[in-house]
Order: structure tokens, then sequence, then C-alpha cells
């Protein structure tokens, strides 16, 4: 170690001792991060998904009209049939949204008990390593099952209605919960946890003030990811179990016995639009939860 | 005036913060600290420098009470003791105010009291008019003020620093170095200070003591003789450079 190069530097002008941090602030002006939200021009954004949807329009075309003999047409209805069939004629269109209502229903009730039971077993294990090394290879499991090698069994067990549909949602969608939750939960460093052992924190107060609001951001990146799930679940579910108000399911399956190509298509079309509106809504919950603090990443 | 102090031989235990032949051995045999014995006066600014890895901040962390020695005590009022880190630790959900607000929230202020204490420690270091920013927008130097802003809000008696500028520009370092020397003329606490820099450990305090490489003992001490408040320009002063390089002489000998 030398005595320090600053020794041979220009004399600093009186002032410099006293500058407030507004020169620093000159530097480092807060405000929008870089890639935060660059402000995009419309076109930019816009251009290329319109240019890719429209050549796949044009290669459902292709399909229907060129590749499909009229005979086996039913395959691949073009899309405007689609529209027509499905989308206008009011009373197709007014039982699959009915539908699609009532496994959105399902799966909303799958997930809300999926994350109370998985943010309750996360804050467990979080608090003793006896709890988490218990509960983790039955968590790894449950991630484990293939839910259609399962879904007879819930049905044997709770009946083919609701509540049969409501486990599946549960089950398909608990494992990110618990996992992202605890991963988040551990995620505060280890100085501030020194922090609130300095100053005598109890646990209550560790976990409100330290753990909770650290583990956000990787408890919405779980909740994106099974919400997601959930939606699946229900679908699942219902396709399996036919008592009780028919879901998206039932109306899926019931379609593709009945050779309806056009309403087919479009229970199809709504239940992954039902999937991507789920995804955005988390996604914008967060933004409106966590986005003043956190630089969240929010796909779309 | 100056020299090697025969305070480093001495026991005293009388002092805000006092270490009494403290030695740290760790589980897997690391020996990090060796029959560590000074203490710290009330009006003290005192700085240990050593080669890395010597067990500074296991001497912190040990004076803090977060960790142990297995050799020797530590006396010091731990109730309100100010400790800043070398990260800034700011928990980036709060603001600023309401990082700055934490520990006396953990120590069960009432928010008009809180409201109070915060607005004097921001103004203390500078950071009025960014109470609102989350430390996601603050620079590396802005960051420091507001964990040190957050200790100031307890009034500690001590106050434990682990390089708490190693991380910010050479600029910013000083500004921070000049500020630190005036709250502690201010404030009155007891200043135990960890740093690599020589410059930075002369300019702000009463003594430096150098440290050993592990396992981390006191080799020499130096009383700094310069009057507070201490100036910018005293850097240039060339009885500041005599005495940093004896520091770094004894440094380099460790
Ligand atoms: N928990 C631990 N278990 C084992 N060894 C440890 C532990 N903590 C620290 N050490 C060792 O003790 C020694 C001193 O560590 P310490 O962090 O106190 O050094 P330091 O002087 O602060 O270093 P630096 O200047 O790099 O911050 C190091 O060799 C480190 O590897
Ligand atoms: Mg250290």
């Amino acid at each position: 170690m030398t005595v320090s190069p600053d020794l041979i530097r220009p004399a600093p002008e009186g002032s410099a001792s006293d500058l407030p941090p507004a020169e620093e602030a000159l530097v480092h002006t807060p405000g929008p991060l870089p890639g935060a939200s660059r402000p995009k021009s419309l076109v930019r954004v816009a251009v290329p998904p319109v240019v890719l949807g429209a050549a796949l329009l044009g290669f459902w075309y292709v399909i229907s009209y060129v590749i499909l003999e009229p005979s086996r047409r039913f395959l691949l209805q073009p899309p405007h049939k689609v529209v027509e069939v499905g989308f206008l004629e009011w009373d197709n269109y007014s039982r699959i949204l009915k539908a699609l209502w009532n496994s959105t229903q399902v799966a909303l009730i799958g997930l809300g008990i999926a994350i109370t039971i998985g943010f309750f077993l996360a804050t467990m294990m979080s608090q003793a390593k006896m709890i988490e090394r218990a509960v983790f290879p039955f968590a790894v499991t449950l991630q484990a099952i293939p839910i259609l090698a399962i879904v007879p069994m819930i049905g044997f067990w709770f009946g083919y209605g609701t509540t049969a549909r409501v486990i599946v949602c549960i089950i398909i969608s608990l494992f990110p919960i618990i996992m992202n939750t605890l991963f988040g939960l551990q995620s505060a460093e280890r100085g501030m946890h020194d922090l609130f052992t300095l100053h005598q924190a109890n646990r209550l107060t560790r976990l409100r003030k330290l753990m909770f609001p650290a583990a956000l951001p990787a408890v919405f990146a779980g909740l994106r990811i099974s919400a997601g799930l959930a939606v699946i679940g229900a679908i699942v579910g219902d396709f399996f179990f036919g008592q009780g108000e028919a879901g998206i399911g039932q109306l899926l399956r019931r379609y593709a016995s009945q050779l309806d190509g056009e309403e087919l298509l479009t229970s199809v079309i709504m239940s992954s639009a039902l999937g991507v509106v789920t995804f955005w809504t988390f996604g914008w919950i967060q933004k409106l939860v966590i986005g003043k603090w956190h630089e969240t990443e929010v796909l779309g | 005036m100056k020299g090697e102090t025969d305070l480093v031989t001495t026991v005293t235990t009388t002092g805000a913060l006092s270490f009494d032949g403290i030695g740290m051995t760790f589980p897997d045999g690391t020996e990090a600290l060796r029959n560590i014995t000074f203490s710290i006066d009330k009006g003290e600014f005192i700085t240990v420098v050593g080669p890395s890895g010597c067990g500074k901040s296991t001497l912190l962390r040990i004076a803090s009470g977060l960790l142990d020695p297995t050799a020797g005590s530590v006396e010091v009022d731990r109730e309100r003791l100010g400790y800043v880190f070398q990260d800034a630790t700011l928990l980036p959900w709060r603001t600023v105010r309401q990082n700055i607000e934490l520990l006396a929230e953990l120590h069960g202020f009432d928010s008009a009291e809180r409201t109070r204490l915060s607005t004097a420690a921001i103004e203390l270091v500078g950071l009025t008019g960014f109470e609102n920013h989350y430390p996601k927008s603050l620079s590396g130097g802005m960051k420091m003020r507001t964990s040190l802003a957050r200790t100031l809000t307890l009034k500690p008696p001590v106050f434990l620093f682990d390089e708490p500028f190693g991380a910010v520009d050479e600029m910013t370092r000083e500004h921070l170095n000049e500020e630190t020397q005036r709250l502690f003329q201010s404030e009155g606490f007891a200043g135990l200070f960890i740093t690599h820099s020589i410059s930075e450990a002369v300019f702000m305090s009463t003594k430096v003591y150098v440290m050993s490489a592990r396992p981390g003992r006191i080799i020499a001490g130096f009383d700094v003789p310069f009057s507070y408040p201490r100036q910018p320009e005293l850097r240039f002063n060339p009885d500041f450079a005599q005495l940093s390089g004896e520091v770094s002489l004894a440094l380099r000998g460790s």
C-alpha cells in the first residue's frame, strides 16, 4: 500500500468539501433506467406481430383450400368460417363464453386455494429448516405427478363435479407458488438480516418488514406461472368431469366428437385468450404492486 | 504529538467500547483474530487499517454482538449501537425516508418521532429533496448517505463503520470523509472505522491502528494530531503526508 495518489492531485477549490448531493444528482438523475421503459415507436412494436399473424392466416387458408380437399375441409375450416360460425352466431358464441366463464371461476377458486396453501407452506418452510426438509420432497413429487394419471382418481374420490375440477387446479398450480415464495422469502441478503438482528427484531417483524417484501418479485413470478397452470387445470379437469356446470373442456370434447370444426376452433382460441389475459392480468398487478421499486421485466 | 502510542498494549476497560484479549478462531480452524486489546472513548475516532482478510470485519461483528469471540470479551452498550456496513443494505421497497426510519421503527418510536428523527438525519447527510426516491434511482454515494442517516437516527453513542465508502469513487469518498468527520464532531459519538485507505484513515481519525495479516493483531498505533474540523486541504499538508507515509510503512511491515 502506498500513501495514495491523491497527494499529487491539484488542490480542489474551497467549495469542494461542501458539495451537496445535488452535484451527484446531475450525474445520476433518477428517472427511467436504461431498458426499463424505453419509448418505442408504435410501428416498430406493432408491425412484426401483425406481419407474422397475416402470414399464419395465409398459411391457414392454404391448408384449408389447397391442401385439404373439399370433402376433408371440415378438419380445418378457413378463418372466415370460424369467425362466422363460432364468433358471429350468438348462440354458439354465448355458449362458449358461458363455459369459459365457468372454467375461469374454477381456475380462480383453485388458484386462490393454491395461493393460500402455498404461502402458508412456504412461510413455514422459511421459518424452520426442519419443516423445509420435511415438505420439500413432497412438493417436488407433487410437481412430478403427471396430472392426467391422477385425474381419474380425483374423479373417483371427489365425484365428477366442481370440487374435483378445483382440486385438479390446486394440484397443478401449487408447486410453483411454494417454490417461488420460498425462494423469495430466502432471498433477503445476509446484510439485511444482520441489520434486523442487530436491532433485536423478532421473528414476526423480520417476516413482515424484511422477508415478505423481499419475496414479492419471486412470488409474482410464481403467480404468473401458476395462474396459467390453473387455467390449464380447469380445462383438463372439465374435460374429464362431466357433472355440474359444464366448462370449456366439456365443450371442446363435444365439438370434437360432433366434428364441429368452427366451434372447436373458436373454443380453442378463446381458451388461449383466457390464458393470455390471465398472464397479463398478473403482470399488471405485479407492476402495480412492486413496479415502483423493482426493476421488473414484464413481457407483453 | 504524533507517533506510536503506548495504548496498543495497555489494557483499558473504561471506554465506550473496549476489546479485551479478543481472539477468534472459526469452526473450520481459521484463526482470524488474536489478542486484540484496545478501547475507544467518547470523543475518539479510531480507524483500523489492515491487509485484506486480516479480520477487520470479524472484529466489528464481534463488537456488535453478531458474532461471539472464542477468546476475550467486549464491553459496549449494545442498546443503541450504530453499525454501518460495507454495503448500504437499503431495503429496495422503501423510499429513502422509509429506509432511514427503519431502525427507529424497529426500536418502537412512534410515527411523529420517526418523522422528526428522519428529517433531521436527512438534513445532516444532505439528502433533502430525495426523501421519496427509491434506492434503485440513487447513486452509490447517495445510498451510503442514506445508510449513514439511517444509523444517525438512533443517535448512537458508539458508531461502527465497516469500509462504508469502499465501493464509491474517490471524489465521493472524499466528500463523505469530510461529512463523516463533521458528523463525528457534531454528534460526539465514539467511532470505530475500518478501511483500506490510509488517507481516509488519517483524514478522519483521532487515532489509527494497523493490523497484521491473519491472524489479525494490532501491530502499530498512531495518534493523529490535526484539530477538527478538518478541511479538505489538510490532505496536502506535509505533516499529513508524513503521517500517512508512516502508517503505510507499518502496514507494509505487516
Ligand atoms: N464464518 C467464517 N468461517 C470461517 N472463516 C471465516 C468466516 N468469516 C470470516 N472468515 C475468515 O476470517 C478471515 C477474516 O475475515 P474478515 O472478513 O474479518 O476479513 P477483513 O479484514 O474484513 O477482510 P476485507 O478487508 O477483505 O474485508 C478471512 O480469512 C475469512 O476468510
Ligand atoms: Mg471486511
